[in-house]
């Protein structure tokens, strides 16, 4: 370990600000990232469930449709 | 059976009809060109008129004002007769999509790049641009704007399909404009102090020379894939 | 000789890959990074010249190089879909460009915080940054130009166009700081060289490079699969899929 306690750790020497500014964008962005690429799917997912129910509920409409449609 | 008509004869029946289409729609020309003079007499109202530091940022201004009057100006390369059907016929046609091409951005380049090299020394005087650099600027704008044309149509030709194209195409040109800029303004200031600017302009002059070879192709793949 | 390619042309074997492979990047970049990041903060020495701030490069030269690799991954990917008129590839390269511009911006965010206490300044228009500004806009101008088509296969199309057109920007990034004798330093690391870099600080920095791609080729995996459902979303096996992930 090269620093002697865990607040000179958190101090960095004097330079805390910067390093723990560039640490921590570069974590937020790359985690938002992640985030959002993760998120993506799981939206894409319940699209295409959405989609098939709105199908299946058309197919079942037309078929009820038909079984009622008037014998001539 | 018709005779096919030659490279030549393709090339110079575009320009000539672009040409002509300017000269009945002059506000397509004057507007840019307005536009150029505009932006660069706003640069003394608001930054004061001290000659110093005039003097210091002349040369880009100018540059930057011309970048983004030919920004202005490249819409109507393709927009109209992307409208009314023309450019879909230039597509299907049996001669080769870069003679058309090359015909149309010449065509642009002399009613907007010719006009701001005309005019951009009578401006350098309203900027109190040194007196060494007047030959800089008049090369660095001759060699520069048909890269503006080339590069700049690229950008058009894969917007001309999008409604509100005009942001985006900002968006996609000027970071390719960004070397000229920097070469074109580098090769200004040497001149103003007097320093050799040989090879400012020759790298002005090899992006000149490998716009004109290569994005021809890409301005006629990005066609292709606008009118799909 | 590419015949055991062919079948990867087919989106449901694409996908298929990218789900093998993913856990295995995924993984692998958390231990890289984990190890690489937890060294290089607290157990590597500190540089006489610079202090504690010269901690920051274990973030910004991994994020400053792979971007340029990035791009020429998703130069190399716009190429492929264009020549053999591959939709999987311009897939590919739509997933790689929003990680890409996010490690541009990491990039050129941290260089900006270790710039402010190394060169007193958070900003210099200096070769290397400049060109690696120009980086970042024509990658969010990638992104804008494949947001503005309707239709996935346009877009592709002509986003690799304007991919390929930027390509000239990676040489002149990579050889900006040669050619221009400027603020920001030189290569540390070369092929052929030994570093200028005591090893103590270099093994860190090389872990750290070695997690960044592993990381970034997770992120492009899980967003490949993204386009590729978003793409084939009316496909039984899409379907198939969704319905199984349900359960």
């Amino acid at each position: 370990m090269h620093f002697e306690s865990l607040s000179d750790f958190f101090a960095m020497g004097g330079y805390a600000f910067y390093v723990w500014l560039s640490y921590g964008a570069a974590f937020g962005l790359l985690i938002t990232l992640t985030v959002v690429s993760v998120r993506t799917r799981r939206n894409l997912f319940d699209q295409i469930r959405s989609k098939q129910a709105r199908e299946q509920k058309l197919k079942e409409h037309r078929q009820g449709n038909k079984n009622n449609e008037p014998k001539t | 059976m018709t005779h096919p008509i030659s490279y030549w004869q393709t090339f110079s029946n575009v320009l000539k009809r672009d040409l002509k289409v300017a000269v009945r729609n002059k506000g397509d020309i004057f507007n840019p060109l307005v536009f150029f003079v505009i932006v660069i007499t706003l640069f003394p109202l608001a930054i004061g008129s001290d000659p110093q530091i005039l003097t210091r940022i002349a040369p880009g201004v100018i540059w930057v004002a011309a970048l983004l009057s030919a920004l202005l100006s490249l819409e109507r390369l393709f927009k109209n007769d992307y409208n009314d059907g023309s450019l879909e016929q230039m597509l299907l046609s049996p001669q080769p999509l870069f003679i058309m091409v090359f015909g149309k951005v010449l065509a642009h380049w002399i009613l907007t790049g010719i006009p701001i090299i005309i005019i951009a020394p009578l401006l350098a005087v309203l900027l109190h641009l040194e007196q060494a650099a007047y030959t800089a600027l008049i090369v660095t704008l001759l060699l520069g704007t048909p890269v503006l044309s080339l590069i700049g149509a690229i950008g058009v030709a894969l917007t001309v399909g999008i409604k509100k194209g005009g942001v985006l195409l900002s968006l996609l040109v000027l970071p390719l404009y960004i070397p000229v800029l920097i070469f074109a303004t580098g090769a200004i200031e040497a001149a103003a102090l007097g320093m050799p600017y040989a090879g400012h302009l020759a790298i002005i002059a090899a992006l000149l020379a490998g716009a004109l070879t290569l994005t021809p192709f890409a301005i006629g793949a990005a066609l292709r894939v606008s009118t799909n | 000789m590419w015949k055991w390619l062919h079948p990867y042309a087919k989106p449901e074997r694409s996908y298929q890959l990218a789900s093998t492979l993913l856990p295995w990047f995924a993984v692998s970049s958390v231990i890289a990074l984990t190890i690489g990041i937890v060294w290089g903060l607290a157990f590597a020495p500190v540089d006489y010249q610079q202090g504690e701030s010269y901690r920051i490069i274990f973030i910004h030269v991994p994020a400053a190089t792979l971007a340029m690799s990035t791009y020429m991954a998703m130069a190399t990917a716009a190429f492929v879909g264009m020549v053999w008129q591959l939709k999987l590839a311009d897939a590919a390269a739509a997933a790689i460009a929003p990680v890409g511009a996010v490690l541009t911006a990491v990039a050129l965010i941290t260089g900006a915080a270790w710039g402010k206490p190394m060169w007193g300044t958070w900003w210099i228009w200096d070769a290397r940054l400049t060109t690696e500004l120009i980086l970042l806009f024509i990658y969010i101008g990638i992104i804008a130009l494949h947001n503005s088509f309707e239709d996935k296969v346009l877009a592709g199309r002509a986003a690799g166009i304007l991919t390929l057109v930027g390509v000239i920007n990676i040489p002149i990034i990579k050889y900006s700081v040669e050619w221009w004798n400027t603020l920001h330093q030189g290569a540390t690391i070369s092929k052929l060289d030994k570093p200028s870099m005591p090893t103590e600080m270099l093994i860190p920095l090389l872990i750290n490079i070695l997690g960044f791609a592993l990381m970034i080729g997770a992120l492009t995996l899980v967003r490949f699969r993204n386009e590729v459902i978003d793409r084939n979303s009316m496909r039984p096996w899409v379907r198939d899929l969704v319905a199984r992930e349900s359960k």
